[in-house]
């Protein structure tokens, strides 16, 4: 296989196609649309990869996944090794093959990428979590039990991936979450036809093997404060993966008009509290026949095409830049035009316009140019005078964005930043010995694979704070301290 | 604190210990959780869910003894859901979920002669905030309002924790013939060093309070009720209008001053779904008259 050096010429010049649920058909189910790789497909995708010695997909990552060395196992019809490799850096593959930007991450920085399509590093990351997930390989490894008990508030993927790896050091750990159901944003934000729920009960499932336990209906802060769980209730070390929650309004007038509502609310009700259902479930769901999202990130996108499957005739995404700044994932905004979502770039809403009952009836807008480049890059959207339109909806979901949930703050003694978030160092310390933070609670919200690299940062931390060493990591373990190859095991030093 | 007083019961649901009847739409809950009972300060509410299908419905921790190791919620049942748990939640059975206890507690400042004030739905919530200033020691006097005498309940706990009960009903079947709103101004007429008021209830009545003490300038609080899903801060579907800015009641309130808030908007808002609720309470109607026919009642 390795004879024969690949070339940019030699390897299939096209990315190979996924299968996905015909746009007609999908508009009326949450089934997921893109349908993943078969063995076969994923093996041709595989042989795309130049498999560089200095590759810098892997810069691209923020886990820094070895992506050729998995690939090359792919190729080499191992799957299982594949995964072991996946295991080294993420817990959840399955998740973020799917849901990773990747075009800004790993693929955007494939040598392939200059001259073809990248490798299609996602989609073959997910077809092996996929099996891993199908075949339940996540096994239960070789725990030694350490006396440590560690706390982990928020279940989403920061404090999942942070609690894998202190259940993994022989910590008994304990998750708990404010919901009634774990998962953070990948239950209650990102839809199923994105993300099945299925895919986030087997990760789950996997940590309970490990041995964590979830406690669901526990808002801490109120219930227990962080300085208790350090206390009292005798955790040893505490991780704080609370997210980015508080979505911002507008400020526009309407705001408060009935049909007015945050994606959050949108997606929550949809997702987690099976509203799409009502009324053979209890939760309403708000349903317009004409929506107007404003944004264009990942919750827009969901949210435009959540209210397309709920039966709204006319989604429209209002968004103030051009499509070249939307920071949506690729496939999303793609899947949404496909969906029949109506994109009108460059228009800002100025006001939302009520009926005499309170209830929306429209949205004025204005149209934008884009002018000079503003402190994100970015070239800044500029008014133009006297462009402003109406247009008719009976419903308008804002995306714009969220801040700091404020209940952590509002509850502990802990440092926060000027924005309201919890203020850490890089290994994710906060200003109280023995608690650490991470994810969308620390840096606003951002992605779901750098929550867990956080998440596993500080578990690192963690793990030096406690007198628990890694033995480096599973591939390192077979030559370096003889242990069997994919036995997930960490060897204890005492660091004095 | 212990090992298990952390387990939340997240598998096993709630036990509900005592249960008590007021009238044939109020109904005391007192659940098992010993957490909570520790943990909970006047002016904080609960999310329930009552089954995995449910809704999340807030609700206010109208008591809570952390030698019990339990909470108390009064429900009125006025939808699907509250009428629902007024059928099936008996002693023994078990809710599917209590998150809690949530909201910022009440200050309880400094006042020296506090009115409290309950209307309907509104008398339980504020029982924690009677208690809790007449602890702090303030003199507190209370006004509690009902429909008609025989709806009248915890006129006991209240004579036991306050310094004052005045009862009003709209009737006149029982103590004062008239709203809380007019036991309010014969109360402060009788007391002028009155340096707090707190009124819980349906958000015409708190508007009314808040009429009655703005011209007095007395501070007052009331304990805003909008629509909530997760009661932690991530839907905004809670906000509310506080003076010119917008917050959401349930990390930033319940309590707000109520001269700043916005009622009108409030009630606006919690028209929103109206047709929803109906068409989830026909659908359980219909469900509980096949029930009763097949039943054979
Ligand atoms: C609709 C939507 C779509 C997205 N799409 C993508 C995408 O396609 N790709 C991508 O990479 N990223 C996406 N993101 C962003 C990504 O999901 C987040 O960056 C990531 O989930 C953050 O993880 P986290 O662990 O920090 O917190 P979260 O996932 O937000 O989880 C936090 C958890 O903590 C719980 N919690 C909060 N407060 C408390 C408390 N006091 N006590 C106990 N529990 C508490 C919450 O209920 C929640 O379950 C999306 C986000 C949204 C909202
Ligand atoms: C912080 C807070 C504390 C509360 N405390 C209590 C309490 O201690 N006891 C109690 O009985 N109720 C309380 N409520 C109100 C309670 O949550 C609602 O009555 C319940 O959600 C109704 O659910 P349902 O399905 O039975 O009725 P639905 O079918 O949802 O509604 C039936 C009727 O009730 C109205 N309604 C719906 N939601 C609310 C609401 N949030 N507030 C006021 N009216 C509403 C609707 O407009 C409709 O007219 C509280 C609400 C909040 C936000
Ligand atoms: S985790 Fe995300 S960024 Fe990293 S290789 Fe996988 S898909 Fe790419
Ligand atoms: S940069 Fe592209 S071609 Fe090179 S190793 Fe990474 S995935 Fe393969
Ligand atoms: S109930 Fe969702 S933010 Fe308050």
């Amino acid at each position: 296989m390795a004879a024969k050096k690949r070339t940019i010429r030699t390897i299939p010049q096209e990315r190979t196609p996924v299968r996905e649920q015909d746009p007609a058909a999908r508009i009326h189910n949450f089934d997921e649309v893109n349908c993943g790789y078969d063995a076969a497909e994923a093996k041709r995708e595989s042989s795309r990869c130049l498999l560089c010695p200095e590759p810098l997909c892997v810069k691209g990552c923020p886990v820094g996944i070895d992506i050729p060395a998995f690939i090359a196992r792919l190729g080499a019809d191992d799957v299982h090794g594949a995964y072991d490799v996946l295991a080294r850096s993420t817990l959840l593959p399955a998740v973020c093959g799917r849901v990773c930007p990747q075009e800004n991450q790993c693929e955007g920085r494939c040598k392939g990428g200059e001259m073809l399509e990248p490798v299609a590093i996602g989609r073959l990351e997910r077809f092996v979590g996929d099996r891993a997930i199908a075949e339940g390989w996540a096994r239960r490894p070789y725990i030694e039990p350490t006396p440590f008990k560690v706390g982990i508030v928020g279940s989403g993927p920061s404090g999942m991936s942070c609690a894998a790896d202190m259940a993994r050091a022989g910590c008994e750990v304990t998750v708990f979450e404010a919901f009634h159901l774990p998962g953070g944003v990948l239950r209650y934000g990102i839809p199923d036809f994105r993300l099945p729920n299925a895919v986030i009960d087997a990760e789950l499932d996997g940590l309970r093997r490990l041995g964590v336990r979830f406690e669901c209906n526990t808002l801490v802060g109120r219930l227990f404060t962080i300085e208790q769980m350090i206390g009292e209730m005798g955790f040893s070390a505490v991780f704080i993966g609370t997210g980015a929650g508080y979505p911002t309004m507008l400020g526009i007038p309407g705001d408060s008009l009935n049909g007015v509502l945050s994606a959050n609310e949108l997606l929550t009700r949809c997702n987690l509290m099976g509203a799409r259902e009502f009324p053979s479930r209890d939760t309403p769901m708000p349903l317009g026949k004409r929506v107007a999202v404003v944004g264009a990130g990942n919750t827009a996108m969901d949210a435009l095409r959540v209210s397309r499957r709920l039966g709204a005739e006319q989604v429209t995404c209002l968004y103030r830049r051009s499509r070249a700044e939307c920071p949506a994932r690729a496939e999303e905004v793609h899947h949404a035009e496909q969906e029949g979502i109506v994109f009108q770039w460059l228009a800002a809403p100025l006001e939302v316009l009520g009926d005499a009952q309170g209830n929306v009836r429209g949205v004025r807008c204005q149209k934008m140019e884009l002018g000079e480049p503003d402190a994100s890059g970015r070239r800044r959207p500029v008014p133009v005078p006297g462009s402003e339109y109406e247009i008719e909806v009976d419903q308008v979901v804002y995306a714009i964005g969220t801040n700091a949930n404020p209940i952590i703050g509002q509850t502990s003694g802990l440092a926060l930043n000027k924005r309201g978030y919890i203020a850490t160092d890089e290994t994710g310390a906060t200003s109280l010995a023995g608690v650490w933070a991470g994810g969308d609670i620390v840096t606003g919200a951002a992605t779901v694979i750098e929550a867990m690299g956080a998440g596993r940062r500080a578990a690192t931390a963690m793990k030096r704070w406690l007198g628990l060493a890694e033995s480096q990591t599973e591939a390192a373990a077979d030559t370096m301290f003889g242990l069997p190859r994919g036995v997930h095991n960490f060897v204890r030093l005492r660091v004095a | 604190m212990t090992q298990s007083d952390t387990q939340t019961n997240t598998a096993t649901g709630y036990e509900i210990v005592r249960r008590e009847d007021y009238s044939d739409v109020t109904y005391m809950l007192e659940i098992r959780h010993p957490l909570m009972a520790r943990a909970a300060r006047p002016g904080q509410f609960v999310i329930v869910m009552s089954h995995p299908e449910g809704e999340r419905i807030p609700l206010t921790l109208a008591d809570f003894d952390a030698a019990r190791g339990t909470i108390t919620l009064v429900i009125q049942a006025v939808g699907k859901s509250t009428r629902e748990m007024q059928q099936s939640c008996q002693v023994g059975t078990r809710l599917y979920a209590v998150a809690g206890p949530m909201g910022v507690p009440t200050h309880l400042g400094h006042a020296k002669q506090v009115v409290c004030v309950g209307g309907g739905l509104g008398v339980a919530p504020i029982y924690p905030q009677a208690r809790g200033y007449h602890e702090a020691g303030a003199r507190v006097t209370s006004i509690l309002g009902f429909r008609n005498a025989p709806l009248v309940f915890w006129e006991d706990r209240f004579r036991a924790a306050c310094d004052e009960v005045l009862l009003c009903t709209d009737d006149g079947s029982a103590g004062l013939h008239g709203f809380v709103s007019d036991g309010l101004r014969q109360v402060l007429a009788a007391h002028p060093d009155v340096d707090q008021v707190v009124a819980i209830g349906p958000v015409p009545m708190m508007k009314a309070c808040a009429e009655v003490t703005r011209p007095l300038g007395i501070p007052t609080t009331v304990s805003l009720n909008p629509i909530m899903v997760d009661g932690t801060g991530m839907c905004g579907g809670c906000r509310v209008k506080i003076g010119e800015t917008v917050k959401f009641a349930c990390v930033d309130g319940p309590d707000f001053d109520a001269h700043q808030v916005d009622f009108d908007d409030l009630i606006v808002r919690l028209r929103r779904y109206r047709g929803e609720e109906h068409a989830a309470m026909e659908r359980f109607s219909e469900h509980c008259r096949m029930h009763d026919m097949a039943a054979g009642l």
